[in-house]
């Protein structure tokens, strides 16, 4: 294709552009992994901090050898093993019978599904159901309320939908029953969707904190992400309220320590990150538009 | 869907395999998702705890009227609604707009990374990313490094209303513009390129083509997301906002779920109930109201559903 002159122009000024506000996404990640592996000198200088200038591990030495944090990082990853393994079980099991057409009301169960999507009790009888359930401080507040979401049972459903009506004739014709249909059958064919759930799922709860907030009232089982807001967010706070400017002066967290705690939480996912992030932007096509 | 002659009970009968299957389903959703609206009640009692949600007094609208006539929940949705409208007027078109540029994009492999780069903020908390802002808009941060070489003295950046939000209108498109911009780009990648084959033939360039088919294309998703931003109207980003609040901006960032979070942790559990329910309600007012909107407007094409 031939391009004006124009074109050309606007093509190089639109890289250009694209690339800047692509560092503009990175740079805050960048900047927390340098602030990290400063020493506290190195920390506290002015500047951009794009890569330390004097190197110091101390903060993750200090941030590894603390045992709130690795009793967060054990829960963290108990919820999301389970949470996950429970959503996407559960979520084969409801979308299944949705996707049949002969399903006895049909389209009132699929209403009362979407339904929950547009209205909810709230955090008030959410939070007293739990505590109803006797749920409080295990791991099942963490990840059963959660466990069946709308939006995952209409994609997973969708998807069910596109396969050929005629496999499961046959199916049926072969003597298999629904179960077997849907393990044996279904669920081969369904492994990028159901990837892009387990995904979904799995980073949700991993980055999930006001649940825990909410049902976990024992440090022993709480979660990594309580954890790190309590290093980070509330001293920040504290000195904002007492109108403390010069962080030189008084120390609560030092800056390095509050990096290091960031990177530790954030590094699973960043390293998962460029390996399965095909399959996230997959779910959102899948879902399409109209569920 | 095929007519059935075979009474209820056969039917029922024939689909024993699927109707089981569905019922465990069933009884969860009951359960977690019902239950709790049923539960709304305690926003009509004066809930006791040691009474149970059943066993409290009815007292019919007067948590309402406490709540609208309290100082600080009227408050609360205003700046809920002041947030929420700078969201939508300053972030709505960002990810359309990352779509359309993205979409320019010749080299494939450079788009790719761009991409990558640009949505990778949606996969943290906001107590992770909250954390990253209070470090880089703090005093020792990058921003008051500029501010300090410009001779400037330091800025409060987080404790000064105008700028709180700001920052919390710039950090959220930060966050969500990359992601956003992915639907944008699936409806992109949808559009039939015979429409631009006789385009150019019609003697449109590059802007005209995007101006006169891409933008319209475009639009049904838009409206779309439009409708359901509107449901979340009176949420305004809770997350983000939780965690990088501070008691010097609570006159301008106290939104209806941090009045829901701070009653409830204050134990007043009707009044955080109640509230909590205006702002369902009003979302799937919203919601609902908006679409049926969208239908009459376009004559049924579009909407949600």
């Amino acid at each position: 294709m031939k391009l004006s002159r124009g074109e050309k122009l606007f093509g190089a000024t639109n890289v250009v552009v694209l690339g800047a506000v692509a560092l503009l996404c990175l740079y805050p990640f960048v900047y927390t992994l340098s602030i990290s592996l400063s020493t506290a000198a190195e920390a506290n200088r002015d500047g951009f901090h794009f890569f330390p200038r004097d190197i110091s591990l101390v903060s993750y030495r200090m941030v590894l050898t603390n045992p709130n944090i690795v009793t967060g990082y054990m829960n963290t990853l108990l919820r999301t093993v389970l949470g996950t393994s429970l959503t996407l079980a559960a979520t084969c099991i409801a979308a299944y019978p949705l996707s049949r057409r002969e399903m006895p009301h049909r389209a009132m169960l699929t209403f009362l599904v979407v339904f929950t999507m547009l209205f909810s009790g709230g955090m008030v009888p959410a939070y007293l159901l739990v505590k109803n359930l006797g749920m409080i401080n295990t791991v099942w507040a963490l990840t059963v309320p959660g466990m069946i979401t709308a939006f995952n049972v209409i994609i997973v459903k969708n998807f069910f939908q596109s396969l050929p009506e005629s496999l499961v004739e046959s199916a049926r014709l072969d003597g298999a029953g629904e179960w077997t249909i849907l393990f044996r059958l279904y669920l081969p064919l369904s492994k990028p969707v159901l990837a892009t759930v387990a995904l979904w799922t799995a980073v949700g709860h991993w980055n999930a904190w006001f649940d825990a907030l909410l049902y976990i009232t024992d440090d022993r089982k709480q979660v990594l992400q309580t954890f790190l807001q309590r290093i980070v967010i509330e001293s920040s706070t504290q000195m904002m309220e007492l109108g403390i400017t010069d962080t030189s002066i008084v120390q609560f967290t030092s800056e390095t320590i509050k990096a290091a705690t960031i990177i530790v939480t954030i590094l699973p996912i960043i390293c998962v990150y460029p390996f399965v992030q095909k399959y996230f932007v997959k779910g959102i096509m899948l879902g399409g538009v109209k569920g | 869907m095929k007519a059935y002659k075979t009474p209820w009970w056969a039917r029922r009968y024939r689909h024993a395999g699927l109707v089981s299957m569905a019922l465990p389903v069933l009884v969860y959703i009951i359960i977690f998702h019902y239950v709790p609206m049923v539960g709304l009640v305690i926003a009509f009692k004066d809930y006791v705890m040691s009474d149970g949600v059943f066993g409290s007094a009815w007292v019919g609208w007067a948590n309402f009227a406490r709540l609208f006539g309290s100082n600080d929940f009227p408050v609360a949705i205003r700046n809920t609604l002041t947030i929420s409208l700078l969201r939508l007027t300053f972030g709505f078109f960002a990810p359309v707009v990352l779509a359309l540029l993205l979409n320019e994009v010749r080299q494939l492999g450079y788009k790719r990374s761009i991409q990558t780069l640009t949505y990778l903020p949606h996969f943290f908390s906001w107590v992770i990313l909250g954390g990253i802002f209070l470090m880089i808009f703090g005093s020792g941060g990058p921003i008051n490094g500029v501010v300090k070489l410009l001779g400037a003295k330091p800025v409060n950046f987080l404790s000064d209303d105008v700028w709180f939000i700001t920052i919390l209108v710039v950090t959220g498109i930060w966050q969500g513009a990359g992601w956003g911009a992915i639907i944008y780009l699936a409806s992109l990648s949808g559009i039939s390129p015979q429409l631009y084959e006789a385009a150019t033939i019609d003697g449109a360039n590059r802007w005209r083509q995007t101006l006169h088919i891409t933008i319209p294309c475009l639009v049904p998703t838009m409206i779309t997301l439009f409708i359901l931003s509107l449901g979340g109207i009176l949420t305004a980003g809770f997350d983000q906002i939780y965690n990088l609040y501070n008691p010097m901006v609570y006159d301008v960032a106290d939104i209806v779920d941090t009045y829901v979070l701070r009653r409830m942790m204050g134990l007043d559990l009707s009044l955080a109930t109640a509230a909590g329910m205006f702002k369902g309600v009003v979302g799937l007012v919203l919601v609902v109201g908006s679409n049926v909107a969208a239908r009459k407007l376009s004559k049924g094409e579009q909407g949600v559903w």
